[in-house]
């Protein structure tokens, strides 16, 4: 039998690299299937699931034609009909069901966030202790130019705005333009901030970004009388509410059939009832899929490679002429455009914007993400950040109801969330550095035996330490 | 030839400024403070005695747990990010103590003689922890690249944290208030305290044995020779892991009288009150020069003086809702422009 794009002559050469493939994925799938059948039982989305799953690991698919795109596609394919087979699959032993649309939205969030701070942490090997800063940047973009907030101190201004009274009080301007304005915004408060503190190395630029990302929330809680003016910026403790949803308007929305605004969307789209949520979980993947690209071309690109060169060898790459500010600036840009992007499509789909979520745990929650998958690989990227906001929304309290069900016993491991995070940090960093799945070239650096001494990584400084 | 204009290097914003300037900017803010402090001095004297002395107090404190990072810092060239919650283990420990030795209504003889064996108790408990956190989370990767040990620093940071929350649970723990708090003098109206002066007769003799400790003894000696040179030390035969550990043994010693001292003299504690307060007395040791010991004293005095004064005076203060964002600011305006701080030699970083 010919496979179809694959030359005659490989064909010994694809049996070769898929037997030992099949025979270690056929043991994991079966013991697997095993197990999720030993303790939920059986059911049909379970031998499908774990079939494709199998298929895609399995199989080569890099030696056929147009084969690459194969893996991507496919869990594009699975991501974007998520919503449709959410409810048929099966429980997994110990974390329950599979999340919920709602905590898939955050979870699609929290990897576009994890992805910018990747550029910097990845890629530039520069520490950023701050990222939430970039976050709140972003969700108080949204919440000053889509809400009521600014009403009485400013006027009433409305650009493009959908589901909100054409009378509405406050600024109104239609979200998509908010994200971009968020994310541009965010962008140039990275570069101010980086300016004066890329200078630094290492750790202090990392203590220093800190300071940046404590700062922040204070003047959110502190900015509803700024300097005594009275000015009220960011309504302070309270946070602001409502934010308005995104959506197309009246017009596209009849010509199209898109939702009009998402929060009071609802109809019925290939047989399943499509409430706000799921749309705003599509609209996430879309953003998500937009960053992951910018994210790869950076990275392929010119810019990209110079990061890549400044994170190994800072003083080889200045004396080959890559320009040490500049490029390290734009990496600081790059990733607070995303974040602010991130965080007003966070703010939108929550509504509101709170000073008490910026805080500094936040920033290592993310730095968390991209360390557990993988500095500077986008799909270990995603795959640590998935897992570990699904962890924090549903998961730790899923595995907290089963442990205290099956054993009788009373943990509130929610509250042992701190603890987690930080036992991860410090296990990552003591046995597998690269993360889950490291990037080729930082597998490479690792696995070099004679360069272990050298700081070639992150920081470089003069003479070989200790 | 035609003269060809010199390219200049990219300008940084260092280098952009003429050379006065920053040293300009920093005699007009300095200026200010002085004007604003006098303003508020002749409004208000006896508010200004009073603050004067918490700050003093909070100094002490702050600079007993700045020399731990400093301490650490010389050595190491890390940012022990776990050391803030070692110290607020330990006020937990002193709370625990307090409570079950029944001290509340003592005094005399029998209260000192508690006091000291917690102070003892407390120190050794910090002392192990802080070797021990070394042991699992830092030995390993010394050499490995430096933000390595810096994000396990962090996860230490969170787990004993999480200690902590599970330990005492999210709200405050109050301490008996035990330390007499009778007058000592007065001046200007305002009363000096007794809690107040113990715990500077606390600090103080804990700040001249270490100073003798680190000057003159061996043990000093080879602290000092490591932190310069690891190899060249390890080549004359210093113990390079012993030394390392020993320092965070008197690194987390300290941290445990200060956490005696604050438990008692701020009579309560909360999770997270470490990690707010590392911060705090990182940027103290950063003010006064990392790895310098009389400069993380002198930035915790600072730091404390910035932190209540700005918290108490009426006249042009932001007040107490700022305070977090001025030492930050401070943080960072020190670390751009003078990172070797007020009195640091021991450059690590230049600019």
């Amino acid at each position: 039998m010919n496979i179809p794009g694959l030359p005659r002559e490989r064909r010994a050469e694809f049996d070769r690299e898929l037997r030992p493939r099949l025979i270690k994925g056929g043991i994991v799938s079966v013991a697997w299937i095993v197990l999720v059948i030993i303790f939920s039982g059986f059911t049909t989305s379970l031998i499908i699931s774990t079939a494709i799953l199998l298929a895609l690991y399995a199989v080569p698919w890099e030696m056929i034609r147009y084969g690459k795109w194969v893996v991507p596609s496919v869990a594009i394919l699975l991501a974007i009909t998520y919503p449709y087979y959410r409810d048929d699959l099966y429980e997994v032993p110990l974390f329950g069901p599979f999340p919920s649309v709602d905590t898939a939205v955050t979870m699609t969030i929290f990897i576009m966030m994890a992805i910018g701070l990747n550029i910097v942490v990845g890629y530039a090997g520069l520490l950023d202790l701050g990222y939430v800063a970039f976050y709140a940047m972003g969700a108080y973009t949204a919440a000053w130019f889509a809400s009521p907030h600014f009403g009485e101190s400013v006027g009433n201004v409305h650009v493009g705005s959908v589901g909100v009274n054409p009378e509405a009080a406050g600024f109104h301007v239609s979200i998509w333009v908010v994200l971009i304005v968020a994310g541009i915004f965010t962008g140039i408060i990275g570069i101010l901030i980086g300016l004066p503190t890329l200078r630094l190395r290492g750790d202090y630029l990392a203590i220093v970004t800190l300071g940046f990302g404590e700062i922040m929330p204070q003047i959110a809680r502190n900015g509803d009388n700024l300097f005594g003016t009275g000015f009220n910026l960011t309504n302070g403790a309270q946070g602001i509410n409502p934010i308005d949803p995104p959506g197309f308007g009246a017009a596209i929305a009849g010509w199209t059939g898109l939702p009009e605004d998402y929060l009071s969307f609802n109809s019925t789209f290939l047989g399943k009832e499509i409430g706000g949520v799921e749309v705003f979980y599509w609209t996430a993947l879309g953003l998500l899929l937009f960053t992951v690209f910018c994210s790869v071309r950076l990275r392929d690109s010119r810019l990209g490679r110079a990061w890549i060169a400044i994170r190994e060898d800072e003083t080889a790459a200045a004396a080959m002429g890559v320009p040490l500010m500049r490029t390290k600036t734009w990496a600081y840009a790059a990733g607070a455009f995303f974040g602010g992007i991130a965080g007003a499509y966070y703010a939108s789909f929550k509504g509101g914007t709170f000073p008490d979520d910026f805080f500094f745990n936040i920033s290592v929650f993310i730095l968390c993400m991209v360390i557990l998958g993988g500095m500077g690989n986008v799909w270990g990227v995603i795959l640590g950040g998935g897992f570990l906001a699904y962890l924090n929304q549903e998961g730790l309290g899923n595995i907290g109801a089963e442990i205290n069900e099956n054993l009788g016993t009373n943990i509130d491991v929610p509250l042992y969330q701190f603890g987690i995070f930080g036992v991860i940090l410090v296990v990552m960093m003591l046995f597998r550095p690269e993360g889950l799945i490291p990037s080729a070239r930082r597998k490479a650096e690792f696995e070099l035996e004679d360069a272990v001494d050298e700081e070639y990584l992150y920081d470089v400084r003069g003479g070989p330490v200790n | 030839m035609a003269t060809q204009a010199r390219r200049l290097p990219l300008p940084t914003l260092a280098g952009r400024l003429p050379q006065y300037i920053a040293p300009a900017l920093a005699m007009l803010l300095v200026g200010m403070v002085i004007i604003w402090l006098g303003v508020n001095f002749i409004k208000t004297p006896s508010e200004f005695y009073r603050l004067f002395l918490i700050g003093l107090t909070n100094g002490a404190i702050y600079g007993l747990v700045a020399l731990g990072y400093s301490l650490v810092y010389g050595i190491l060239e890390l940012i022990n990010f776990a050391h803030g919650d070692v110290f607020m283990l330990g006020g937990m420990l002193v709370a625990t103590m307090v409570s079950s030795f029944g001290l509340a209504g003592d005094s005399g003889l029998v209260l000192w003689s508690m006091i000291l064996l917690m102070l003892v108790i407390v120190m050794a408990f910090c002392a192990v922890l802080n070797t021990t956190i070394e042991l699992v989370a830092y030995r390993r990767l010394r050499h490995a690249p430096r933000l390595a040990p810096l994000i396990t620093a962090i996860g230490m940071s969170f787990i004993l944290q999480n200690v902590g929350l599970v330990w005492k649970g999210a709200r405050p723990t109050s301490v008996d208030s035990i330390l007499p708090r009778g007058e000592v003098f007065t001046i200007g109206g305002v009363t000096y305290t007794w809690d107040k002066l113990i715990v500077l007769l606390f600090t103080v003799p804990v700040l001249l044995m270490l100073m003798w400790l680190v000057q003159k003894t061996r043990q000093g000696k080879a602290m000092r020779a490591t932190a310069q040179d690891r190899d060249a030390s390890a080549m004359m035969g210093i113990n390079v892991n012993r030394t390392i550990s020993f320092t965070f043994l008197i690194a987390g010693a300290l941290a445990g009288a200060a956490g005696l001292l604050y438990a008692l003299y701020i009579t309560n504690i909360r999770y997270d009150e470490g990690f707010r307060l590392g911060l705090i007395a990182f940027t103290a040791a950063v003010v006064g020069g990392i790895g310098n010991l009389p400069g993380a004293v002198l930035g915790g005095l600072l730091i404390a003086m910035i932190e209540s004064f700005n918290n108490g005076l009426s006249w042009a203060t932001p007040g107490s809702d700022w305070t977090q964002s001025i030492i930050f600011a401070l943080l960072i305006i020190i670390l751009v422009f003078r990172p070797e701080g007020l009195l640091g030699e021991q450059v690590p970083e230049g600019g």
